[in-house]
């Protein structure tokens, strides 16, 4: 019996020296990823540190993963080309799975590493929490893709996107503009604020435009799986315009049940829809025709947009979306507000986050996702956007 | 029209999750325990078929089949490992613990294996879609398979368990599990067996299910899981039919409530559907009454 005891002791420590063998190499595995991007650091000893924060991993990961390589591109070119300021630039990224508590403690990690500009986060949800910590230390953040108003309710978050109100207000009179639909069906997450904020705009834009909504149905994140009874409403409604506010995942099954029951009207989705080409398995001739607003077009032909593009395939091996574009342009926005705010990495974080926003509302930048982009002081951007229509698997410009 | 089609629609749903609720009934029915990693064996089932039909290009038939011989080995293996140690615990407690530790295993082994990011599952049903009423009554050939497919399984149960001598032996356990054994009954291997047939359903479930609503995340099953026990707790647990005519019944309040309430509170009216029958009968629809054992 005593020997039994010993012996499970033995195996208890053993196993547990082989636990903490795991973590501590696991940790230093990962910990020697992300430091592979912050090769900049040896030059000089100064470096601008900038932060990444978005879903890595878990359901949004196509636009962390975007948004995470195309970061990397900029910084990269930045620093061929000899930094910011002469400072060369570090750039670390963290995953948040799309979850605001992790999101938060990605953003301490974040401080811990010395992080002095933050851009980031993608997604909406994590990053209405971390603009209030960003806001509480001062911290300069531009989200590239993060949509709602209240993502820039704080004075030092800017946006390279759209806000919500200005999709749904921009998608509203793209359509009665264009003369796309006149009775329109829209379908809505009420559990996301990303969707029900555009639906919201869109409705009273719509309404404003003389377009005729003649169907409202909402579902929840819990009840996100049959579109059934949407779809059958709007077909009963005789509605010859379906408008989609919501991500891509939920937007592959209503392709699918509308296809299914018969259903074909213009399907018309905002930046959320991108990604539903590159959905593994999607059979792509659903998507056969569905309109998007989006501000970026990876089939566009000017110089900055080929040499993105081709820079992006050529070491990722997919064409880059519109989360992509914005987090490309946000790291060149930083650029450029660094430059004309003429900071320099030896300033606390917090000075930095002064400079940056009191530089913001002066910058104009040409970019992948507009041109002559201006900010307000609230954070919000000024630019136009660009309808595209799917056609044989790929995005083509309607204009 | 719409509303025979919203009735067919629910019908649907409900079909699949009482193929789903079955798998929960039987288990608990006889060892009683809940088995909460069952939802999780409905997306693995799944995650075979993507493979082998989607990927491979292997028959529909065939992949159905091996997706379900996968489920019923991963149904005796947990059985086995996780549960069986833990049957003679003092707190039933354990092995429901034990349960949750396992879904979250599944659910995680998923993630490392097929990663996050949601997959698209083609239907493997090429049934075409039954066009009635000049074409204002549409439905699809897999709501078709579904119904049909629910009730041949409900069938071919109900008779296995009244005429064969392993399905007399699961009801004898079921009754009682000692005196089964005092009688010849090998009551390890019964409920081995009886995992394997809930496992292999869900094979069939997971497919049906996907088949249905095509995105396919290591997630996808945690939800239709709970919604299905919840089923099988509204016919009564623990009774075959009941599975069916909780499913179904559950589908199709879901359905309809969705359609002629609101579209945002579907989950709610189908739980608030359930507190009321459990209220007025507390055993569930089908349920026997429970017996005080002295």
């Amino acid at each position: 019996m005593k020997k039994k005891v010993l012996s499970l002791m033995l195996i208890a420590s053993m196993t547990a020296g082989l636990l903490a063998g795991c973590a501590s190499s696991s940790s230093d595995s990962s910990s020697s990823d992300s430091a592979s991007s912050d090769s900049a650091e040896a030059v000089d000893g100064e470096v601008f540190k900038i932060g990444g924060i978005g879903p890595v991993t878990g359901a949004a990961a196509i636009y962390g993963t975007a948004v995470r390589n195309a970061e990397q591109i900029a910084v990269d070119e930045i620093n061929e080309n000899g930094g910011i300021n002469g400072y060369q630039v570090a750039l670390q990224f963290e995953d948040d799975e799309h979850d605001a508590e992790k999101s938060v403690n990605a953003y301490n990690s974040l401080k811990d590493w010395g992080m002095q500009i933050l851009a980031g986060t993608v997604t909406t949800t994590p990053c209405i929490a971390v603009a209030d910590k960003t806001a509480e230390d001062g911290i300069f953040q531009i989200t590239p893709s993060a949509s709602s108003t209240d993502v820039i309710k704080n004075d030092n978050v800017f946006q390279v996107c759209f806000t919500d109100p200005n999709q749904g207000t921009a998608s509203a009179q793209y359509i009665a503009e264009k003369g796309l639909g006149t009775k329109i069906a829209v379908i809505y997450d009420s559990s996301d604020v990303y969707s029900s904020g555009i639906y919201a705009k869109f409705k009273t834009e719509a309404e404003a435009q003389g377009l005729e909504i003649v169907s409202e149905t909402a579902f929840t994140a819990d009840s996100n799986t049959d579109f059934s009874v949407q779809l059958q409403s709007a077909k009963d409604a005789g509605a010859d315009l379906l408008f989609l506010p919501f991500y891509y995942q939920q937007a592959a099954i209503v392709l699918k049940q509308a296809n299914d029951m018969g259903y074909e009207p213009t399907f018309f989705g905002v930046d959320g829809m991108d990604g539903i080409l590159t959905l593994e398995n999607f059979d792509t001739s659903l998507a056969e025709g569905v309109m998007l607003l989006t501000p970026f077009a990876a089939d566009a032909t000017d110089d900055l947009t080929t040499a993105f593009v081709s820079k992006y395939t050529e070491l990722y091996g997919e064409t880059p979306n519109q989360f992509a574009a914005d987090a490309y342009d946000a790291i060149y926005i930083i650029k450029a507000a660094a430059e004309a705010a003429g900071i320099d990495p030896t300033m606390s974080a917090a000075d930095i986050g002064t400079a940056l926003k009191e530089a913001m509302v002066s910058v104009t930048y040409d970019g992948l996702t507009g041109t002559g982009m201006k900010w307000e002081a609230t954070g919000e951007v000024n630019k136009d956007p660009k309808g595209v229509v799917i056609q044989d698997g790929v995005y083509v410009s309607i204009d | 029209m719409s509303f025979v089609l919203y009735l067919i629609n629910g019908i649907s749903l409900g079909s699949v999750y009482a193929i789903i609720a079955l798998g929960y009934t039987m288990v608990y029915g006889i060892a009683k325990m809940l088995n909460f990693a069952h939802g999780d064996v409905i997306m693995i089932g799944s995650y075979v078929s993507f493979i082998t039909f989607s990927q491979m290009g292997v028959n529909p038939i065939v992949s159905v089949v091996m997706s379900m011989v996968v489920c019923t080995l991963l149904g005796v293996v947990i059985e086995r490992v996780a549960y069986k140690p833990l049957r003679k615990a003092t707190s039933p407690l354990a092995v429901l613990i034990t349960a949750i530790g396992v879904s979250y295993f599944l659910q995680n082994a998923a993630l490392l294996i097929f990663g996050a990011n949601p997959v698209s599952f083609t239907s493997v049903v090429t049934l075409s879609p039954l066009k009635l009423a000049g074409g204002d009554l549409v439905i699809s050939g897999t709501t078709i398979v579904t119904i049909v497919l629910c009730l041949i399984i409900m069938g071919c149960l109900m008779i296995f368990i009244k005429k064969t001598k392993a399905g007399q032996a699961m009801l004898a356990v079921s009754e009682d599990k000692d005196a089964a054994q005092l009688m010849g009954i090998n009551v390890n291997a019964t409920i081995a067996l009886t995992f394997a047939i809930g496992s292999g359903l869900a094979a069939i479930a997971g497919v049906l299910l996907c088949s249905a609503y095509p995105t396919l995340t290591p997630y996808t099953g945690s939800m239709p899981g709970i919604k299905a026990f919840t089923a099988a707790v509204f016919g009564g647990i623990g009774s075959i039919p009941g599975a069916l005519i909780g499913g179904i019944l559950l589908g199709v309040i879901e359905i309809l409530g969705r359609a002629y309430i609101s579209s945002q509170l579907s989950d709610a009216i189908v739980f608030a559907v359930l507190i009321v029958v459990l209220l007025v009968k507390p055993s569930g629809i089908l349920g026997k009454p429970m017996r005080e054992k002295v």
